[in-house]
Order: C-alpha cells, then sequence, then structure tokens
C-alpha cells in the first residue's frame, strides 16, 4: 500500500463487515474492518483477556484460542473469517464460579506461570494437546508447546502441569513437602 | 532434594514464612482476568504509532507530516522540534567530557541527527490502532545518511564518525580500576593464559507483553496519570519530571500486571515522555503499544563486551592469582542507564574465586544500535563470564581438572564474610557444597563415561560448569565510581501496611512485580508478623506512586526484593502492630508490650480473657476515636508505613573501594551436552543448577526464578542474537530472526539448593533472580570440554556455525600460554 492509497482515494462504500461469533459460548454480534484482526476484536471490542499479543509473526502463541475447536492463533485470523464460528478463549476454562478446571489448578499447583502473560495461551494449547489422545510424555509435550513462547518459567514447570494434568506423577515443586500448595 | 539449612538468623517459629505457598497472583491471571497495559479499557483512547529511523546514522532533513493529517480518524502529531521545545535533555549519569556539550537524549531523536535503526522520530496518534499505523506511514521523512559505526573497537578509532557530535568522541565514559598488583601477580606468576579478545554477545531477555504505556492528561488538576509496565517508578517518574518540566507530584505512574520486564522496561520514560506530551496537546487518552519489532529495535539490548588482552596469572600448584583486561561496553546509541555499568559489574570484582589482583581499563562506547538498558544479570553476568571462561580455559590449558581447579580458587565456606580486591563483602554461601550438589545432579562420572563411550561416533560430549554470583540490594553511591558529582548513596525501598476499617489488612511494596510472586511473598510475611493467615492478607497487584509505598529506588531489578521489599514490608508491619497493640492495650487495660497478636486477635498475654479482635480495633480507630485517650488516638492511624534501610557506607572513590551491595546468591550449574560433528548441532542431556538465596521465603518461588533464569541463559548461549549488519540494521528485529527458546529446545532442569542465611539482611534471605548468567558460562566450557583444545571458544553465542568453526581450529592462535 502507498501514501497516495489512502490519501486520495475513498473508497466507495465504508469497509465495515457485521460478524456473529460464538465466543466463549456467548453469541456475540460485531461490526469491523476487512483489515482487524481476531485477536483485536476478541480484545478491544468483547473485554476478553485471554488472548494477548506478543509479537507480531505468529511465533509466540500467546493469542492461542480455539477455533471451531482446532487450536488456532488469533492474530493471523481476520475477524471476518470468524463469521458463524465459534472461538473458546482461555476464559471459557474455569467454572461459572471461577473455580479452576483440573489444568488450571495443576497449572498453579506446579508454579507453571509467573507473569501470566503466556499462561492463556499456553492452557489452550495444553487442553488441545490433552484431549487430542496423543500419548503424553515429557517429549510430547515439548513438542506440542513449540509454538508457545514463555520467558518466565522455563517451561520445565509447564510441562510438569500437563503432565500432572494427564494423571501423570510427576516431581512437585521445590518445598512442596513444607507447605500444601493447594 | 535436600536442603543443607544452617543456623537462622531469627529464631522462632513461623507459619508462612519459607513454605511453598500457592500464588496469590495466580487465579486471576489462569482465568484470563489479569489485567495488562493493553487490558484496560478506556473511553475515548486514542492509539499512538510512532514513525521511526530506517537508517542507523543519518540527519533528517525534512518531514512532512501533511498526508497523515488526511488519514481518516488522525488526531495529531508530536515532531522532534516540538519536543525539543518542550522539554529537557533527559538527565544522564555521566557527565560531560571536558569542554563539550552532554549528550542529547529527548523523547524523539535529537539535533536534527538519528542514531540508529528504529528511532523515533514522529509520534502520530488517531482514534483507532490502524489509523495510527496507516497515518505514521504517511509521514514522509527525508535523510541524508551519515556513515554508522557498529562495532565498539570501530568507534573508538580516530576516524571513527562521531555519533554524539557536540561530545566529540565515541567514548561515553573511560575509567581504570587497578586493585592490588596485577603486573607483580604477571611478572612473578608460574603461568600467564593470555587470550587477545572475547566477546560478550548481545541479547535481551525480550520479555513477552512489550512496551505498553497510556498517558492520560486531567487540564483541570494539571495531572498526567501514566499507566503501564513501570520497573522503576520514582526514577521513571523524575526523568519524566524533569523532562517535561512538571512536578513529579503532578505525575501518578500506576503499574498491574506486567508481562515481563527482566530489567529492560527501566527505560519506559523515553517513549512514555513523548506520548504524556501528545496526550496533553491533543486532551485525549493515548496509548503505545509497542510491537515486537519495536521492542527488538529501543526496547533495550543487553550490554555487548570485548574484553581485549585479557591475561590470567595462574601458580603451578593450580592459584590463581590475579586478571587483567581492557573491556570496551558497547552501549548503543544513547546511554540511558548507562554507564552505569562501568560500575555495576565490579559488585563482582572477584566473581567466585580468591583473586588477589584485578585491573581493568574500561570505556563505554557509543555505537549506532539500539539502545543498551539494564538486564537480568546486568553487567556482572559479563564480567563473571569473562572470568569462568579464563578459568576454563587455564584448567584446558595448564592440564588441571575443572573440578579441582575451581574448589581450589572459590571462596571457600570458613572465608566468609569475604572481602573482594575492590572492598565488596561477600555475605555467606558454600559454593563447594553447591558444586558437588550440581555435579551430582549431572551424575558427573557417569557422564565422563558417557564422553569417553561417544569418541569415535561422529558426535562429542561436553561437560560444562558456570560458577556465578547474584548480587542483589546496590549502594547506589557505586554511581559515584562514574560521576563524583552525584549525588546517591546507599538504597532504600517502601512498605505500606494498614488495617481497614472493617479490620482487613492491605499491603502495599514499593516493588512492582513482574511475575516474581510479591504478592505472594509479602502475604506470608504479614501475615507471620500480625499472627493473621496468608488468605488474610490482600496485597496490591503492582504499583501506584499515589499510595507512599514507593522510595526514589523503588522498584523491581538488581534482585533486591527479597531484601528490601520484605524488609520494608516487616518494618510497616512493626509500625501497624504497635498501634494495634496501642488501642488494645489503652482498651483491656493492659501495657502495649504485653499485647500479642495471635489467631486474628490482640490479646494480653497469659490472660486468655483478655483480647479483642482485629475488627474491633479498626472500628473503635475509625469510628470511635473519642473512646480512646487523646494520646493513643492522635497517635494511631492503622497505617505502618516505613522504608528499609540497606546498611552502606560511601566507598573510597580515590581508590575505588568499599561494599557495592549487601548480598550475593550464588548459582553453581552444571551441564552434559551432546554436539554433531557435521553439523555443530547442540543438544543438552543434563542440566544442573544449584541455587543458594540465603533463607528462603517460598522456596518454589525461587525454584522458579532460578528455571527462568537457566532458560534465559541457555537461549542466550545457543539461539538469541541481536545482530547488526555493517549498514546497522538489526537482523533478528521479530521472534523468527531472534528465537527465544522453546520449550522443544530446552531440555528437563534439575534443581538442588543449599541455604547459607545472610548475616546481613533482615530475615537472613538473599535477593535472587537474576541468576548471573551461570548457563552462558556452563555451556562455553561443555562445548570447550567437548571441542579439546585445538580450537577455542572465545564468544559466548554459540550457535551451529560458530561450534563448527571451533572443531575446525578457530581462535586457537588467540590464546597463548607462557
Amino acid at each position: 500500500m502507498t501514501v497516495a492509497d489512502h490519501t486520495t482515494v475513498e473508497s466507495p462504500a465504508p469497509d465495515v463487515h457485521a460478524i456473529e461469533v460464538v465466543v466463549d459460548g456467548r453469541t456475540e454480534e460485531g461490526t469491523v474492518s476487512s483489515r482487524t484482526l481476531l485477536v483485536h476484536w476478541l480484545r478491544d471490542e468483547l473485554d476478553k483477556r485471554g488472548p494477548k499479543i506478543g509479537c507480531d509473526t505468529g511465533n509466540c502463541g500467546a493469542c492461542t484460542v480455539r477455533w471451531n475447536g482446532r487450536l488456532a492463533k488469533s492474530c493471523m485470523i481476520l475477524a471476518v473469517q470468524a463469521d458463524g464460528t465459534e472461538v473458546d478463549t482461555a476464559a471459557s476454562l474455569a467454572a461459572e464460579d471461577g473455580t479452576l478446571n483440573n489444568l488450571q489448578q495443576c497449572f498453579k499447583k506446579h508454579h507453571a506461570l509467573q507473569c501470566g502473560y503466556c499462561t492463556s495461551g499456553m492452557l489452550m494449547t495444553a487442553t488441545d494437546l490433552l484431549e487430542s489422545g496423543e500419548e503424553i510424555t515429557d517429549r510430547s509435550v515439548r513438542r506440542a508447546l513449540k509454538g508457545n513462547i514463555c520467558r518466565c518459567t522455563g517451561y520445565e514447570n509447564i510441562v510438569r502441569a500437563i503432565r500432572a494434568a494427564a494423571g501423570q506423577d510427576v516431581q512437585k515443586p521445590h518445598g512442596h513437602e513444607e507447605g500444601e500448595a493447594q | 532434594m535436600s536442603t543443607t539449612t544452617q543456623t537462622s538468623t531469627e529464631t522462632g517459629t513461623r507459619a508462612w514464612t519459607g513454605r511453598a505457598m500457592p500464588r496469590k497472583e495466580d487465579d486471576r491471571l489462569l482465568r484470563a482476568e489479569g489485567e495488562f497495559g493493553d487490558d484496560t479499557p478506556i473511553h475515548r483512547l486514542g492509539h499512538v504509532f510512532f514513525v521511526r529511523s530506517p537508517y542507523a546514522h543519518a540527519r533528517i532533513t525534512g518531514i512532512d507530516v501533511s498526508a497523515a493529517t488526511r488519514v481518516p480518524g488522525y488526531l495529531g502529531c508530536l515532531l522532534p522540534e516540538e519536543a525539543a521545545s518542550l522539554t529537557e535533555p533527559f538527565m544522564e549519569i555521566q557527565g560531560p567530557p571536558e569542554g563539550a556539550e552532554p549528550e542529547v537524549d529527548r523523547c524523539l531523536a535529537g539535533g536534527g541527527v538519528v542514531r540508529f535503526v528504529g528511532e523515533p522520530v514522529v509520534a502520530v496518534a488517531a482514534d483507532s490502532r490502524e489509523a495510527a499505523r496507516d497515518a505514521a506511514a504517511a509521514v514522509a521523512v527525508d535523510y541524508e545518511p551519515l556513515r554508522p559505526v557498529v562495532d565498539a573497537r570501530d568507534a573508538v578509532t580516530p576516524d571513527a564518525p562521531v555519533i554524539h557530535a557536540q561530545t566529540k568522541t565515541n567514548v561515553a565514559w573511560e575509567g581504570l580500576y587497578d586493585w592490588g598488583d596485577v603486573e607483580f601477580a604477571l611478572e612473578h606468576a608460574d603461568h600467564v593464559i593470555s587470550v587477545d579478545e572475547l566477546h560478550f554477545h548481545r541479547f535481551s531477555s525480550t520479555p513477552l507483553e512489550c512496551m505498553v504505556v497510556t498517558a492520560q492528561y486531567d487540564p483541570g488538576t494539571d495531572f498526567f496519570h501514566i499507566t503501564g509496565g513501570c520497573a522503576m517508578p520514582q526514577i521513571t517518574t523524575l526523568m519524566m519530571a524533569s523532562a517535561m518540566r512538571h512536578p513529579a507530584e503532578r505525575i501518578r505512574i500506576v503499574s498491574k500486571d506486567i508481562g515481563g520486564s527482566f530489567g529492560v522496561k527501566i527505560g519506559m520514560y523515553v517513549p512514555a515522555t513523548a506520548v504524556a506530551l501528545l496526550a496533553r496537546k491533543l486532551r485525549r487518552p493515548l496509548r503505545w503499544t509497542e510491537t515486537r519489532t519495536e521492542h527488538h529495535y529501543m526496547g533495550g539490548h543487553g550490554n555487548e563486551r570485548w574484553f581485549r588482552d585479557v591475561k590470567l596469572a595462574v601458580q603451578d600448584d593450580g592459584t590463581v592469582l590475579g586478571l587483567t583486561y581492557e573491556a570496551l561496553d558497547d552501549v548503543g546509541a544513547y546511554t540511558r542507564y548507562e554507564p552505569l555499568g562501568a560500575a555495576i559489574w565490579t559488585q563482582v570484582a572477584n566473581a567466585a574465586y580468591q583473586l588477589k589482583h584485578l585491573k581493568v581499563r574500561y570505556r563505554s562506547v557509543y555505537t549506532n544500535k539500539g539502545p543498551v538498558h539494564p538486564n537480568r544479570g546486568y553487567s556482572r553476568l559479563q564480567h563473571m563470564w569473562v572470568v569462568e571462561r579464563m578459568m576454563d580455559i587455564a584448567a584446558h590449558k595448564l592440564g588441571f581438572d575443572p573440578v579441582g581447579f575451581r574448589l581450589k580458587n572459590y571462596v571457600q565456606p570458613n572465608q566468609y564474610p569475604y572481602t573482594t580486591v575492590n572492598g565488596c563483602v561477600y555475605d555467606s554461601g558454600d559454593l563447594p557444597l553447591s558444586l558437588r550438589k550440581a555435579l551430582d545432579l549431572i551424575d558427573y562420572e557417569d557422564a565422563r563415561r558417557l564422553q569417553e563411550r561417544a569418541r569415535g561416533t561422529g558426535k562429542r560430549i561436553g561437560i560444562g560448569i558456570g560458577s556465578t554470583l547474584d548480587s542483589g540490594t546496590n549502594n547506589f553511591a557505586q554511581a559515584r565510581l562514574i560521576n563524583p558529582h552525584l549525588p546517591f548513596a546507599g538504597n532504600t525501598e517502601g512498605g505500606l501496611v494498614r488495617l481497614g476499617a472493617d479490620g482487613t489488612v492491605y499491603a502495599v511494596t514499593g516493588g512492582v512485580a513482574f511475575g516474581q510472586g510479591h504478592e505472594t511473598t509479602v502475604a506470608q510475611v504479614v501475615a507471620d508478623l500480625l499472627g493473621l493467615t496468608y488468605d488474610d492478607i490482600t496485597v496490591h497487584r503492582g504499583g501506584d506512586s499515589a499510595l507512599s509505598a514507593q522510595t526514589g529506588f523503588s522498584g523491581s531489578y538488581a534482585s533486591q526484593f527479597a531484601v528490601t521489599g520484605i524488609g520494608a514490608i516487616i518494618n510497616a508491619t512493626r509500625k501497624l502492630s504497635h498501634e494495634i497493640q496501642l488501642v488494645a492495650g489503652a482498651v483491656l487495660g493492659a501495657a502495649p508490650e504485653d499485647i500479642v497478636l495471635e489467631g486474628g486477635l490482640a490479646k494480653v498475654r497469659d490472660d486468655a480473657e483478655r483480647a479483642l479482635p482485629f475488627d474491633a480495633i479498626a472500628g473503635i480507630v475509625h469510628f470511635a476515636p473519642g473512646s480512646l485517650p487523646p494520646e493513643v488516638a492522635d497517635e494511631v492511624g492503622l497505617v505502618g508505613r516505613a522504608v528499609y534501610r540497606a546498611p552502606f557506607e560511601l566507598p573510597d572513590l580515590e581508590e575505588k573501594f568499599g561494599n557495592l551491595t549487601l548480598t550475593y546468591a550464588t548459582q553453581i550449574h552444571a551441564c552434559v551436552l551432546e554436539i554433531d560433528e557435521e553439523t555443530g548441532q547442540t543438544a543438552i542431556l543434563r542440566y544442573g543448577m544449584v541455587d543458594d538465596c540465603g533463607t528462603p521465603i517460598n522456596p518454589m518461588v525461587i525454584e522458579g526464578q532460578v528455571h527462568g533464569a537457566t532458560a534465559h541463559g541457555i537461549s542466550a548461549a545457543l539461539f538469541e542474537h541481536f545482530g547488526y549488519d555493517a549498514d546497522g540494521q538489526l537482523t533478528a528485529a521479530n521472534f523468527y530472526d531472534y528465537h527465544a527458546a522453546t520449550a522443544y529446545d530446552m531440555p528437563s532442569l534439575r534443581y538442588d539448593n543449599v541455604v547459607s542465611p545472610s548475616p546481613f539482611t533482615p530475615i537472613g534471605a538473599k535477593g535472587m533472580g537474576e541468576g548471573g548468567g551461570a548457563p552462558l558460562h556452563a555451556i562455553c566450557a561443555a562445548i570447550q570440554d567437548a571441542v579439546g583444545d585445538h580450537g577455542m571458544i572465545l564468544d559466548s553465542y554459540n550457535p551451529p556455525e560458530h561450534v563448527l568453526r571451533a572443531l575446525r581450529g578457530a581462535d586457537a592462535e588467540k590464546v597463548k600460554v607462557d
């Protein structure tokens, strides 16, 4: 796009599209421009704080959601593409009353989050892995998390938390024997 | 996991402190209910986008914003000339060179020159993210390119272009550190290991949340309200206030959840000033949400350092006598927090060793690259890397066992408190035990057998040790080593604990957490002091300069919270306890010192019948002060506000001698890695970390910090590099080109610890978290071990191509043994 494109050419019709998306189980209606990214619509219009933006290139996975049940990076999807689909963010994971689900509880117990910025994306990826039927091993969990960057935890505790959520016996956080971490 | 517990400095049982309590922060973050910089919804919010320089070094010859003004949604812009007229240059640590003007550093390119790729030139605001981006793209800036300087070694040559014309030199600071008599040591040592040049590469912790600044200006009260991830709020306020000629007390800085800082967000004041000026001009709340690429351009890089003419003096029996080198520290285009790094490294002058002689000529050098900011392990890890690298090279060249050589030269457990060559005092530790535990974690003997078996298979196994320190709680007087006219001395942190009208407790710390779990550890400590439970304590999230919990040095940096932050909270809680005792004593008819706080009650000692619950005490103070004796009612506000002062003296500036940090946590790492002879690919097979940060407050949080610092170090050693080409273009301006390690790249981490309480701190805890870069030391040593000594590992960054070069004998000629 050159400078002239948007300074001298007035588009004949406004570039807006009505969309209807089921987000976290609720039907949401919106009006978006062609270029609006799904992540921006979720965040700016619906105040969904699960999907985060950590890069511009689809590398970091902080914006990961489930789109019609499949794992997707919401910064790589235009909002108009989501019309008529279902999107689940990390806000859908806990119970209505806020009770953490098993995976979330394992993240807490195993100290699998520090700043929390990558956490929603990690939870979505882990949810997808756990439901996929793939054998859960240290290696398979690490491979599944390849598209999610965490800069705080070194991943060790995230891997342990996901394995624990799969019912595996993993090493507890240091000092756990003295504390009761849940 | 065994824990070696030495005698604690404070007796008595604690119900909460020291336990692996689950974190208070976690529920909201797991439910996607945290509030990070870009999360806060604000009515009529406008967005800012910066027009940035595509050149590393150029003169601005024209700026035309007319096309931008026609973009739908355009609100306005800020140009360099306008920014210059509205601001003073940012304060700097170094004075200008003799007879010269100071460096110009403003929120937009100063002096009509751009000095690095990505430097902001124009700030453009519009009513949506997209419109701001479009309007910025429509701004036309004309440049006359100038010759860039991208290598610090070139920057100090006589014909180098000068990056700040008014300073007349590319050397921002220069100084000589000379302790002991290194010339004598080198002359009389049995052996001298000489290395022409080593290089510590440029990388940063690249927090996943980039910088976000939201600025609101209220003309009615002339107040700026700034929200964003601010790691050092009072210094940031002061920097902005003096630049904008605005009273600091009319700038309020609020941080909520922060998606990582690791030090680099200390540079927030630069873009925040531009956003604030524009918000005032346009009378609109404005937000700047930094993109990943912008963050890589100017979010703050770690210090890149060249070590030249390095010499280590060693005796036949393996005793190391001393070290000397010349440092060229590449600080990028502006000094910002620099040249403080020129002093910070001296906190760990001895590294982990009993050096007696150390001489360093240090220069902080401008280049046309992104400015450096403090980054996890700031300035100490570079020095400790070169020391550890020299130790490792000496062991190889002189045939010493790498374990025995380190054990012999470590500061020994019976030497603490140990005074270093420059008067710093290492408080406590047990390095030999830590090393033995680290070797156990990687099953050292078995790893050596593995190494033998791998010979001739096309794979090579290397074993490496990384010994490092995590110095914490700065004596800011060290800034006077850089500029004797600076007023800094010592260090404080603030804290505030109050009993609300209904008897609930609220604590605020001056430290601003970005993942370290301050809400958790503060609650543990406060609960113990007030006789309450962990769940009874609410801790303020983030920081708020209006809440009076902060002091000038407040913030989260330099591995200090467990000492300064917790120390201040302890002092504040004691003040509150005292007030509760006064009230309860007056009501119950007992002396205040006979009131004990237990189970949510203020009780008369040894008299179970006479007790008041906290809500009754709060009710009396807040709503029935008339029922109290006037001398009690006049004194009690149920707000304990206190500082913790770290006990420091001024260093001797002439000798550059004195204690610069209060605590020294230690990290001893050991790793086993495999390299593929054909591809140079590295795989870490085993990785062990042994931490010693004194008395733990929450062992789970500590282990988490160790994991995180380890990942940063491993990733930096193998994957991360802010490289620049000859034109000064950044070659890693996104997460494709800048590879932050993923879970798939990382080995499993094995952790153990040693507990050597600090004799100098309130509860024996030491600051920790930065980690001291041990993985860089350990991985370089392991690669060296795998390569043997025909190729030398003289760079901290070792991607496969570097490993291949080393296998082919690279850099062997740069190392000499006399």
